[in-house]
């Protein structure tokens, strides 16, 4: 009993690094036709407009929330120790450096990578994926590389734009609500916030838009290879919720990789 | 063009298919002439679906040829193969559309892809189309707004936007009433008849392959029962093609170990 248990984890393994080296063959061939011409600048605009446009109100919530209860709680933190005059400085490097490209991923994996992946996926149950091959449309150009492209453009900025409506939150909080004098809050943070740090926020974001679209697309793409039988809708279902818990998990996983090796 | 060679579009030789363990299609060889309307029958699960898949490369084999337009399929790359496929047309059995399009937008996407055709024209040839197969008053309308059967003239007319040389329609009479599915057979017709097109339609349709075939193959169980002309077909002695003819199930002796074998496997 104990070697079939030993035999059906190996291939349990062997199964996943196939899978993961389908993947890889999916990025790979994607980035070539980002990088190749012909290049077509109407679905990319198409996508930025779903990924970028389209989550802004829910960033710019989300930023504000974030950024005001930070301050609330670092207010309440740094009251402790006499150093109410770090608060800008806390609220804003916590922004940028996690908060920021983090929360910002998450919620678009949640908006955009999740209707990807259930997209792409009943165009797979339905043959139109066939159809594209058999008109002699590449399904990568025409279906992945502008997901993947606009995805790495529309993280970073909604990143940033998180990060501003967030230092406002915060400013809301700390100077409006509870007095920290206006001067101090953002010269602390001027005085703090290094280059390094916006760099790190930016390279963050980047890998995190190229991961959730990337992880979204090849799910959905790669439905029919999942043995498990269920194919239509219930395979739908399936992977969108296994793309959004993979993209996430490899959200927080890289996150932690990155800070590591920039700090 | 007096080369009987030359006029075979499609030539397969021992083709072998397999999912997993299982074996879909079993030495099947065929050739499809040019101007012809081959019909390949069988029931559902008889592999003829993957057959055309087969053919239109789709889905690759390692044991067997496939001969498309002179092109050996099993062997192109990527490349090669979208080549080829510019060449042929290919209509799904639920259309296949793209939802997030007009059935124009649809139908225009192929010439936009491959054309430097300037808007107008593109319009126009979209037109001819859609009017062809009776759509030319929905053309504005979504996937999502259209009936089974003005899908699949939807997909019909994608499929022949490019005026290809090969046209292969998976299930044409698949889910639709009666009328409609003869109103697909004419049309089909009609497409070889006027645009001198090479046809592949698969279906279990009897009525229909008698209609509109010249030649027809019967796979059953992914065996290639018979490859002949309707006339082959009617007089053949197999008893799989006489309980198809006369629509009969076929009555296997049931065997009575088999049987309970069958009921207590895990």
């Amino acid at each position: 009993m104990v070697s079939i248990r030993k035999l059906q984890a190996l291939s349990t393994i062997e199964n996943g690094l196939i899978r993961l080296g389908i993947a890889g063959l999916f990025l790979f061939e994607t980035i070539r036709t980002i990088v190749l011409p012909p290049y077509s600048l109407k679905p990319l605009i198409k996508q930025i407009a779903f990924i970028g446009a389209r989550s802004m109100l829910v960033i710019i919530v989300a930023g504000l929330f974030v950024g005001m209860v930070i301050a609330l709680q670092f207010y309440d933190t740094l009251l402790r120790f006499g150093s109410i005059s770090l608060l800008g400085s806390a609220v804003g490097l916590s922004l940028i450096r996690e908060l920021g490209p983090v929360i910002t991923a998450l919620m678009v994996i949640g908006r955009s990578g999740s209707a990807m992946c259930a997209e792409i996926g009943i165009m797979r149950v339905d043959n139109q994926i066939d159809a594209l091959e058999c008109m002699a449309i590449d399904p990568y150009r025409y279906l992945f590389a502008p997901r993947i492209l606009a995805s790495v453009i529309c993280v970073p900025l909604l990143t940033a734009i998180f990060i501003l409506v967030g230092i406002f939150g915060g400013y809301f909080v700390g100077v409006i609500l509870f007095g920290v004098s206006p001067g101090s809050y953002f010269q602390g943070m001027s005085d703090t916030i290094l280059n390094r740090d916006i760099l790190m926020s930016f390279s963050k974001s980047i890998v995190f838009g190229l991961l959730i679209a990337w992880i979204a697309c090849d799910k959905g793409f790669n439905l029919h290879l999942d043995k498990r039988g269920a194919y239509g809708s219930e395979g739908v279902s399936r992977i969108t919720t296994e793309a959004v818990v993979i993209s996430s998990m490899a959200i927080l996983f890289s996150d932690y990789l990155l800070s590591a090796l920039i700090l | 063009m007096n080369d009987p060679d030359k006029n075979n579009i499609i030539e397969i030789e021992g083709l072998n298919s397999w999912y997993g363990d299982r074996q879909i299609l079993s030495n099947i060889s065929l050739n499809v002439v040019r101007k012809e309307i081959m019909v390949i029958m069988g029931h559902s699960g008889s592999g003829k679906s993957t057959l055309l898949r087969h053919m239109i490369g789709l889905d690759k084999s390692k044991s067997g040829s496939i001969k498309l337009l002179d092109k050996e399929i099993t062997n192109l790359n990527r490349k090669e193969l979208h080549e080829l496929r510019k060449r042929i047309g290919v209509a799904f059995q639920n259309g296949a559309l793209f939802s997030s399009m007009s059935l124009q937008d649809n139908v225009e996407l192929p010439l936009r892809e491959h054309t430097k055709l300037d808007q107008n024209t593109i319009r126009i040839m979209s037109r001819l189309k859609l009017e062809l197969m009776n759509l030319s008053d929905s053309e504005s309308l979504m996937p999502a707004e259209l009936s089974g059967g003005m899908l699949k003239r939807a997909g019909l007319a994608r499929a022949v936007i490019m005026d290809p040389e090969v046209l292969f329609f998976d299930e044409p009479s698949a889910g639709l009433d009666p009328v409609t599915s003869a109103e697909l057979d004419n049309l089909i017709l009609q497409l070889r008849d006027a645009l001198n097109m090479t046809i592949v339609v698969v279906t279990h349709d009897l009525d229909s392959a008698f209609k509109i075939a010249d030649r027809i193959t019967v796979l059953d169980d992914g065996h290639q029962i018979i490859t002949g002309n309707k006339d082959m077909i009617r007089n053949f002695p197999d008893p799989r093609i006489v309980n198809m003819l006369e629509r009969k199930a076929m009555d296997d002796m049931i065997d009575a170990d088999d049987y309970l074998n069958k009921l207590t496997r895990d």
